[in-house]
């Protein structure tokens, strides 16, 4: 039996477990995913800088870690809480445990733990800061707690973001197209499809200016979804604003509200978010309803939207705006994630769509 | 709307459509249009479609002669999986390994076709098998509702597997990339509502095959909607009329709408339930043919808790996973463990895992997942350290979390069950209760769907007002069936109409009972003490737990009344001394005495001395049964003392303490009787007349409303016992008393003994509250709930008889369970019922004998092979076939006697040891079409008799056992052309016949 270890919440709710991956306490924005597969992908999401995940699904790590399916170049939660960790994975492709993957990146996880009783209060409380430690006391973690940042206060786009640009897939097909991805946060997904639809593809640098990526001589550019909120991205808006009109632009999840704040519209948080692998979206000039991966705790205003911005798609759970296009512009953006990574393919047409826009067919 | 009715109600609206009878009538049919059902359905065209969307589909070919598939598995190679075309359940399939099975899973597959096409396909025995459950709208919007994994790989039917739900082993890779398959094959299909679609995933690699898609709601449906809360059947009715998945709101959140995937917190384990405790002679080993007769579910967090659970839920008796079956040869040697897919298959994997076989080892000699072997290997570590180490509060804590039983922890760490269960309250160790809402707690859901689990948060706190709880019964068996869902439905919908709110505790996925909105609260659990004391705390919280009703969940509740009165729960209805006297033969026999009502002479033994003398005393034949059973379990008529010898070796053998009941056997006319009693009143709805006389179990009889052949006497006698018994038991709700009528042979007087008595519903309630319209379990829940039958407006005594006439017949499982003969006797056979309801006793005969498939064609050929004992009686009835034209066939010694008088018979050699032609070959080859065979007695299988009636099944031929019902189709053929009318049942009780 592992060591005992909490996971303790700002409003001091504390929820008892045993202490796996790495020996370490980790703190963090607390959000659940009710994805019921895909933990591999959610661990190397880069949107989930700073949070501790749990997933509300109870069995994690039953097909371990393989090699095939990493969305970037390490894990990016905070901390990892689940019901039950297998350290008895069965999978032909698994190389590792997850247990041995968390230690290995230094994340600590919390088993055991009533993740449903977690998600409740999440849910009904809102997203909140907690602590997953196997040596403090509940009122010493909550005393922690007190003087550590607000998830909200910190840029992650910064940490997340790649430092260097650089291509994928250089030596596959021959590409007829370049897109551009700035990568606030991206999954390497997004660039596979891109990739496979015959672009090429640039990954940039969440901090390079519009000029020197023109200067890559895009055909498209795509802004990737990322971490935290987007009031702090100025910089980035300010990038997106001088590349408007310049080439057709899609936008997923962050990326989403970037174009929205591009367009002077507001942006505001959810009380506990959007993640998992079951969302109903509605394309509002179909009327289709598609299921969805999301990962998004921030969402766009529709009542701040202007400059020729519509809504082009609805979350029909909660009626947030799910997607954007502008009316004339080649640009549009989902709230939501095309590339699944983990959840449903049903939205990858959209790549499709943002190539034929890139190859200046469609629109 | 043919896509609600299973199997049948598909096949009926594609002979429909075939008969042009929907075009000439302008008839629409609902939902999933018939070209699709045709292309699901059709193997050829399957294939075609899956092909034309680049879908994998296993190699194969559609045949319909032996000579093309043999030629079929030439080029594909053996091993071959053979499924025959619209059957239910893979009826007739089978998996071959060699020519010659190749040769027997054709030949029953054309067999069970009805349009004698077989697919002859190649096996992917060994792969993972997934299902996903898909809905689609006429708009084109999809999702799916969940994906199931089988425990049990490729090459058991679905139905006979363990399923876990979500899937346990898939990367979100291949979980998409089946599902994004779902999608695609629902909407190449273009079906409007539900539909299944399973597929074999090879584990080493993302090759995949689709194997089969049921283009309507499925038993997989059911499961699928109490897994996760998606009521797919109501979503499917609604699209068939035109809704869109976003215009239907998701009733669990009451926020969001039908457009959404469940997510599941939680897992569920399926487990099947087999008739094999009662068919013991039945070949075990399970395939692509389905045999489970039901199944349960269990939902907890982790695996071994829900896999535990479900066990629990089998009500195996006292069988945990830590039975072992004393006649394996257990060891180190994997070879040793029956370890083919077999219905005590997870039992052996638990003793070979408890000798140290690894999970690897298992995993590879099974192919069942290691992740699976795994699991089991975690609840044998527990166990281990149960037997091993103290209990302490964190051990209990774990071994409670793993699903183990009190019971369990009990035998494992030396302890009765209710030193655990205090032990456990002193550590405040208590189950909490977590909603099933379709969404992972991500939206407060408003729907009252609850399983036990070991956790920190408790959601369930108990419910405000006045409260019952009502117990339903558990997995569908022989004996106790669907019958008693019915009974628990209007129970609780009884309640809730008299101001009280309905708890349901249940664990059968299939039933209307665990519909989470049948009830105000609904308990997906094990239907055993543990279970039932730890929810009934849970609702007292810190007050009194709220009354239980034991009547209505079969003998699985009524079982239950004992401990829960013992434990302090109070009960509602009769009391759990009524119960006793009732239950306890001896003390019963003293009450019957008491209030001078006769009943059959007998006795309880336990040694064959005893049992010898008792039957001398008494006379031959004797009717012989295990004390304390379920559907007649291994009852018998005994005719000789060699017989009963060889009758008590096997009974002591079987178990028990309990002792062996000898009866006389009264060869009368058998009546049953349902009533509601309030301690004051007895009310009596009717009385019911079996078509087969006494001997033959009143499940598997023909019954006869309104009890048409009894005299008027007879009638005030029955009725006067009926009350009598009632009220000296005190009976405060539903009883059901079998009587058995002995006439005097000069036909003047007659008297009447009463067989048996169950204080509770009987399987013939709904029955008997259709045809006379009294909502028997509504009298009665309101009965216990304090209301009289007066106060409710009920006169008393018999209710008036009705003008109708209904029948109700049994219907067989026989042809999936090889290996089981087929006689009708004192043990239960059948699985379900049918109803034929009319003014008149022929049309309702005919309409019953049509449905049960025993209808015989007007013209034809009969084969007769009668016992000596059954001769004289049999005479009248095979003059009456051979006066409508019927020809006859005979075995040596019934041709005999048919010859002598004076009929033309052939003569057909029974001795099948004796060359051909023989009795076997008339029947394969369908020279007759109707078979009337009694049997000798002395139930050794592989006897001729036992062939004639498995071939007789197999090949879908009329075998009549008794000649009761021999008489009745006959009677049915006599009559000619039949004439009947059709309309709604609550006609046939209000209106004159026209």
């Amino acid at each position: 039996m592992n060591k005992p270890a909490i996971l303790v919440l700002a409003d001091g709710s504390v929820y008892q477990g045993y202490s796996f991956g790495a020996k370490a306490d980790a703190f963090g924005e607390v959000v659940f995913n009710t994805s019921m597969v895909g933990y591999q992908e959610m661990l190397t999401d880069p949107s989930y800088a700073g949070q501790i995940v749990v997933p509300t699904y109870p069995l994690i790590g039953n097909y371990g870690i393989n090699e095939q399916d990493f969305e970037s170049t390490k894990i990016h939660v905070r901390g990892f809480a689940v019901r039950e960790e297998c350290y008895q994975p069965s999978h032909y492709l698994s190389t590792k445990t997850l247990h041995q993957y968390l230690a290995e990146y230094g994340i600590p996880g919390i088993s055991g733990i009533d993740t449903r009783a977690v998600t409740r209060k999440l849910r009904s409380v809102g997203v909140m800061m907690g602590i997953i430690t196997s040596d403090k006391t509940p009122q010493q973690a909550l005393e922690e707690l007190k003087n550590l940042p607000d998830y909200g206060s910190i840029d992650y786009v910064k940490q997340v973001t790649t430092p260097t640009p650089y291509q994928w897939e250089p030596n596959g097909s021959t590409p007829t197209h370049h897109v551009v991805v700035l990568d606030c946060g991206l999954k390497y997904s997004i660039l596979r499809f891109i990739r496979q639809m015959g672009c090429a593809v640039t990954a940039v640098p969440c901090t390079m200016s519009a000029n020197e990526i023109l200067k890559l001589k895009p055909d498209g550019i795509l802004l990737s979804p990322g971490p935290g909120d987007p009031e702090l991205l100025d910089y980035i808006v300010d990038t997106v604003k001088q590349l408007i009109g310049k080439k057709p632009i899609m936008g997923i999840c962050l990326g989403n509200q970037l174009i929205a704040r591009a367009f002077g519209a507001k942006t505001f948080k959810l009380k506990f978010g959007h993640r998992g692998a079951n969302h109903p979206v509605r394309d509002l000039a179909t009327g289709n309803v598609y299921i969805t991966a999301q990962n998004h705790g921030y969402a766009v205003d529709p009542d701040s939207l202007k400059d020729g911005l519509e809504v082009t798609h609805l979350n029909l759970n909660d009626g947030t705006v799910a997607g954007l296009r502008h009316k004339e512009l080649p640009i549009f953006a989902i709230q939501y994630h095309s590339e699944a990574s983990p959840g449903p393919w049903d939205s990858t047409y959209l790549f499709k769509e943002f190539v034929e826009m890139v190859k200046g067919g469609k629109y | 709307m043919p896509t609600l009715g299973g199997q049948t109600g598909l096949n009926l609206a594609v002979d429909l459509a075939d008969a042009g009878i929907l075009e000439k009538y302008n008839v629409k049919s609902l939902g999933t249009p018939i070209q699709t059902i045709r292309n699901a359905e059709d193997r050829e065209l399957f294939k075609q479609l899956m092909t034309s969307i680049g879908e994998p589909v296993p190699l194969s070919a559609t045949v319909n002669t032996m000579r093309q598939a043999r030629k079929v598995a030439k080029e594909i190679g053996l091993p071959l999986i053979i499924r025959p075309a619209y059957t239910l359940g893979g009826t007739g399939g089978g998996v071959a390994h060699t020519p010659k099975e190749l040769d027997r899973a054709v030949s029953n597959g054309l067999a069970a076709s009805p349009i004698n096409q077989v697919l002859v396909e190649q096996s992917v025995a060994g792969w993972k098998e997934i299902e996903y459950e898909v809905m689609r709208d006429a708009a084109n919007n999809c999702i799916t509702v969940c994906n199931m994994e089988n425990f049990d790989p490729m090459g058991v039917h679905t139905g006979d597997s363990i399923v876990v739900a979500p899937s346990q082993t898939l990367t979100n890779k291949e979980y998409q990339m089946l599902r994004t398959a779902s999608l695609k094959i629902i909407r190449a299909l273009g079906v409007e509502g539900g539909c299944n679609i399973q597929f074999a995933l090879d584990p080493y690699s993302e090759n995949y095959y689709v194997i089969e898609v049921n283009p309507r709601v499925s038993r997989s449906s059911a499961l699928a909607s109490k897994a996760t809360g998606y009521p797919i059947a109501r979503v499917a009715a609604k699209i068939a009329v035109g809704k869109r998945l976003d215009e239907i709101p998701n009733q669990v959140t009451g926020k969001t709408m039908a457009s959404f995937e469940p997510a599941l917190d939680y897992l569920v384990v399926k487990i099947p339930r087999w008739p094999f405790d009662k068919f013991a002679s039945g070949d075990r080993i399970i395939g692509t043919q389905m045999k489970a007769t039901g199944e349960v579910m269990a939902i907890d967090r982790c695996f071994e808790a829900a896999l535990q659970k479900a066990i629990r839920s089998l009500e195996f008796g006292k069988r945990s996973l830590l039975w072992e079956d004393p006649k394996w040869k257990l060891g180190e040697d994997i070879a040793n463990y029956p370890l083919e897919p077999n219905d005590l298959r997870l039992w052996a994997l638990m003793a070979a895992l408890r000798r140290g076989i690894t999970p690897q080892a298992l995993s590879e000699h099974t192919r069942i997942d290691l992740w699976f072997t795994n699991k089991l290997r975690n609840i044998v570590a527990m166990e281990k350290t149960l037997l091993s180490e103290t209990l302490t509060p964190e051990l209990m804590w774990q071994a409670k979390r793993l699903g183990f039983a009190d019971e369990q922890i009990g035998t494992l760490a030396d302890r009765l069950p209710e030193q655990v269960r205090e032990l456990r309250h002193g550590w405040n160790i208590r189950p909490a209760y977590k909603m099933v809402d379709t969404c992972a707690a991500e939206f407060d859901a408003a729907t009252p769907y609850f399983y036990s689990t070991y956790e920190q948060e408790n959601e369930a706190l108990p419910l405000e007002g006045n409260k019952a709880v009502v117990i339903g019964s558990g997995p569908i068996r022989i004996g106790q069936g669907i019958e008693f869902d019915y009974c628990s439905v209007h129970s609780a919908w009884a309640l809730q109409e008299s101001g009280y709110k309905a708890i349901m505790v249940n664990s059968n996925p299939e039933t209307v009972s665990t519909d989470f909105d049948t009830s105000d609260r609904l308990y997906f659990e094990a239907l055993d003490e543990e279970s039932l004391r730890d929810i009934l705390e849970n609702e007292g919280g810190n007050g009194e737990a709220p009354p239980s009703i034991v009547q209505f969940g079969g003998q699985t509740a009524i079982n239950l009344a004992e401990p829960l009165f013992r434990s302090g729960m109070p009960l509602l209805g009769s009391s759990a001394e009524a119960i006793d006297l009732a239950e306890d033969r001896r003390r019963f026999e003293n009450f019957l005495n008491e209030l001078g009502i006769p009943q059959p002479p007998g006795a309880g033994v336990t040694t064959a001395e005893e049992a010898l003398s008792v039957a001398k005393l008494i006379g031959f034949p004797v009717l012989v049964r295990p004390s304390y059973v379920l559907g007649g379990r291994a009852m018998e008529i005994v005719h000789n003392s060699s017989e009963l010898s060889r009758y008590i070796k096997q009974a002591i053998e079987l178990d028990t303490k309990h002792p062996v009941l000898i009866d006389k056997y009264m060869e009368g006319k058998e009546v049953e009787v349902d009533a509601v009693g309030d301690g004051e009143d007895i009310l009596i709805p009717g009385i019911m007349e079996h078509i087969e006389r006494a001997g033959v179990h009143s499940g598997d009889s023909m019954a006869l409303y309104p009890g048409i052949n009894l005299t008027e006497t007879e009638v005030e006698t029955l009725v006067d016992y009926a009350i009598r018994i009632g009220l000296g038991l005190k009976i405060k709700g539903l009883m059901n008393i079998q009587f058995v009528i002995m006439r005097d042979s000069d036909g003047q007087g007659s008297s009447v003994y009463v067989l048996e008595l169950n204080p509770r519903a009987s399987r013939t309630i709904p029955f008997i509250s259709k045809v006379t319209g009294v909502p028997m379990v509504k009298v009665a829940t309101k009965v216990m709930l304090g209301q009289t039958l007066k106060e409710q407006g009920y006169k008393t005594g018999l209710w008036p008889r009705q003008k109708l006439v209904a029948i109700k017949a049994p219907v067989f499982s026989m042809s999936k369970l090889i290996g089981v003969d087929t006689y009708l006797g004192p043990e239960m056979k059948s699985t379900g019922e049918i109803m034929g309801i009319d003014y008149s006793y022929d049309a309702a005969l005919a309409k019953a004998l049509q449905a049960a498939g025993l209808i015989l064609a007007p013209e034809g050929a009969i084969l007769f092979s009668i016992a000596d004992r059954d001769k004289p009686e049999a005479l009248p009835i095979i003059k009456g076939f051979a006066q409508i034209g019927y020809k006859l066939y005979a075995t040596e010694g019934t041709a005999a006697m048919i010859k002598a008088v004076g009929l033309p018979v052939t003569a057909i050699r029974k001795k099948l040891s004796e060359g051909h032609p023989n009795v076997l070959d008339i029947i394969n080859d369908k020279t007759v079409n109707g078979i009337v065979n009694t049997i000798t007695g002395g139930r050794v299988p592989l006897r001729d008799g036992f062939r004639i009636r498995r071939a007789a099944t197999e090949k879908r031929i009329p075998c009549f056992t008794s000649l009761d019902t021999a008489q009745a189709a006959l009677k049915v053929l006599l009559r000619g052309s039949q004439t009947y009318s059709a309309q709604p049942v609550s006609d046939y009780r209000k209106k004159e016949p026209a």
